[in-house]
């Protein structure tokens, strides 16, 4: 969407704020109003911070530090340790971004440099329509369709070829690590492909004519012209991804297993910091437990807003507006 | 001969590199077409009238529908809308309006990082907030949370279309001597109308398909809801229930309730595309 050259950009704006003096109560009123609903934004991120530190107060007081390292999650004896979740979280994610970035990053690459004009918008499309599927229906769509041809097909298949390495040892079950790492790459291939999208979008033209003036091929431009010059923002689309991965909750919970267990091979049930929180929620029968549960969500918190900072810093470096919205 | 054969080689792999990348390219919407296909499949033979007009049937009993699901997602969209929609709207409106430089930087970095909070939180937030102090899961619980979702999605797909609006219209409208706020609400908002309904629009789309929020929150109901303090059905969460039973009749359900749901958040950004092009020609 081409900003129109005209629009109310800063230069143009102080002209305007020196035309229209604030002088009637009705203009102090709506300015007021429209600046309360704006702080909004702050005011919720400190809210949902508030409310998950005051939820689990007692539990910090009570497990402190040793909650991150524990890996005993048994409610009936009130043992509370959070490290088989934060385990399982990162290696699914961990097993997305493998999955995901390649694909989509090429699949970028493809949409902005190499496909003929006439096949992107449609692809874009498509990939759009990816993005608005909610997570429930990838989730169903795991359960009866993937996790069965999983078991039966792909992993008897990397066992016989992999199988040699810890990774890929072990009975197979279907709901695996590995299934709910395929289901969340699933998810994020869309929002990675659209703002690495953006970012190459966003290379300037006169990167790829110097290069093509040096005799360079299609591929040599992308290569050196284009992808070296985006670099960083690709990292950032990368870090974006990682943050909706490790927040990624009903799909994932329906194929990974729940089983709160450390293990090594990817074919073992898992559990996340997210889907602990999803299943056994309104199951918390004592304070304890439901302290223990918003703890969880305050670490799943904690780690998505880092993610979120540094990939909007390094989103924000390389100058151009990404607005990933409508993508979950 | 020799340099000719360096550019022979270098020819096939740029040709190669683009084909590997039409493959990927392929392989990231190849998700799509197989949920669709099955979703299709196993969603259609199960959709018939009743799965519209009736309530679900105890176990056990055949038949049955989503109606009360399809009625709740509605009521939590609308609920949703009651907060999402004015901080939103009047949040893009300070920020395209009223914002200085540096003021905004901040308020949109902000609003980029409270999109990237998962839903899972905002369930729990509003758990601690709303049901823990009511002591009862309720649909105004369900909306709020849904609301919170929109928030940052509404308010900066607004300042963009308000940008779009040229300077000349509130300078004609200043220079007439009207007021900044009813140059804002009358010209500048007025122009932008279609985009704010595009921006309203997407937003619900993307909460429609949420169901970790609403687990504890709105909770799920197998009945009407006759009372918003009390907990309410949503489609997404009726399909997650069906999906994990262990009943064959309720997972053809499932199907049928997850066709519903995409064809409602297809159909609203079809209505999105719609506008958008109204807007750009």
């Amino acid at each position: 969407m081409p900003v129109v050259a005209s629009s109310a950009k800063p230069a143009v704006r102080s002209i305007i704020d020196r035309m229209a003096r604030p002088s009637g109560v009705g203009d102090r009123v709506f300015k007021w109003l429209t600046l309360a609903m704006a702080l909004a934004v702050v005011a919720l991120v400190f809210l949902v911070g508030w409310q998950l530190a005051r939820g689990s107060s007692l539990a910090i007081q009570k497990f402190g530090f040793h909650f991150l390292e524990t890996s005993t999650w048994d409610p009936v004896a009130e043992q509370f340790g959070a490290l088989p979740f934060i385990y399982g979280t990162a290696i699914s994610s961990l097993v997305a971004l493998i999955i995901a970035v390649p694909l989509s990053i090429a699949a970028a690459v493809y949409l902005t440099e190499l496909a003929p004009i006439w096949i992107r918008q449609p692809i874009v499309s498509l990939i759009e329509m990816l993005a608005a599927i909610p997570s429930v229906i990838l989730g169903l769509w795991g359960i009866f369709v993937m996790i069965p041809w999983l078991r039966t097909h792909a992993f008897p298949f990397l066992k016989k070829i992999f199988g040699w390495t810890p990774l890929f040892d072990g009975p197979i079950y279907g709901v695996s690590m590995l299934a709910g790492g395929i289901i969340i790459a699933v998810m994020i291939l869309p929002i990675i492909t659209s703002v690495s999208r953006e970012i190459l979008r966003s290379v300037p033209n006169l990167q790829r004519e110097a290069a093509y003036a040096l005799g360079a091929t299609r591929w040599e431009v992308t290569r050196i012209a284009v992808l070296s010059y985006a670099k960083k923002g690709l990292f950032g689309a990368v870090v974006l991804g990682l943050g909706r991965a490790l927040g990624e909750t009903m799909a994932v919970t329906m194929v990974i297993g729940n089983t709160p267990q450390i293990r090594a091979s990817l074919f073992a049930p898992g559990y996340t910091l997210a889907s602990v929180i999803a299943n056994e929620f309104t199951e918390a029968t004592t304070d304890v437990y439901l302290q223990a549960l918003f703890e969880i969500g305050l670490v799943l918190f904690g780690i998505t807003i880092f993610a979120n900072l540094l990939a909007q810093l390094l989103l924000r470096t390389i100058g151009s507006t990404i607005t990933p919205r409508a993508v979950q | 001969m020799k340099s000719s054969h360096k550019h022979l080689w270098r020819k096939t792999k740029s040709a190669c590199a683009a084909v590997i990348a039409f493959v990927c390219a392929l392989l990231v919407i190849a998700p799509l077409a197989l949920v669709l296909f099955h979703l299709i499949r196993s969603g259609a033979s199960a959709i018939n009238w009743s799965f519209f007009t009736e309530l679900p049937k105890p176990v056990g009993v055949a038949g049955g529908g989503m109606a009360n699901a399809i009625v709740g997602s509605f009521q939590l969209l609308g609920l949703a809308a009651l907060v999402g929609v004015p901080v939103g709207v009047l949040g893009g409106v300070y920020l395209a309006e009223y914002g200085t430089a540096r003021g905004n930087f901040a308020l949109r970095f902000m609003a980029d990082v409270l999109n990237g909070v998962p839903s899972i939180i905002w369930g729990v937030v509003v758990y601690g907030l709303i049901v823990l102090r009511f002591k009862s899961f309720s649909a105004y619980a369900g909306g709020l949370a849904l609301g919170f979702i929109m928030v940052p999605l509404v308010t900066r797909t607004t300042e963009e279309v308000l940008l779009l609006v040229p300077a000349g219209y509130r300078e004609a409208s200043l220079a007439l001597g009207i007021s900044r706020w009813k140059t804002i609400v009358h010209i500048v908002m007025k122009t932008a109308s279609k985009g704010i309904v595009t921006a309203i629009l997407l937003a619900l789309a993307r909460v429609a398909g949420e169901t970790a929020p609403l687990l504890f929150t709105a909770f799920g109901n197998r009945f009407w809801n006759h009372n918003l303090s009390e907990p309410i059905s949503a489609l997404p969460l009726q399909i997650f229930s069906y999906a994990i039973s262990p009943y064959d009749d309720w997972h053809r359900q499932a199907w049928a309730g997850a066709l519903v749901l995409v064809v409602m958040i297809f159909l609203l950004n079809l209505v999105v595309r719609f506008l958008t092009r109204e807007r750009m020609a």
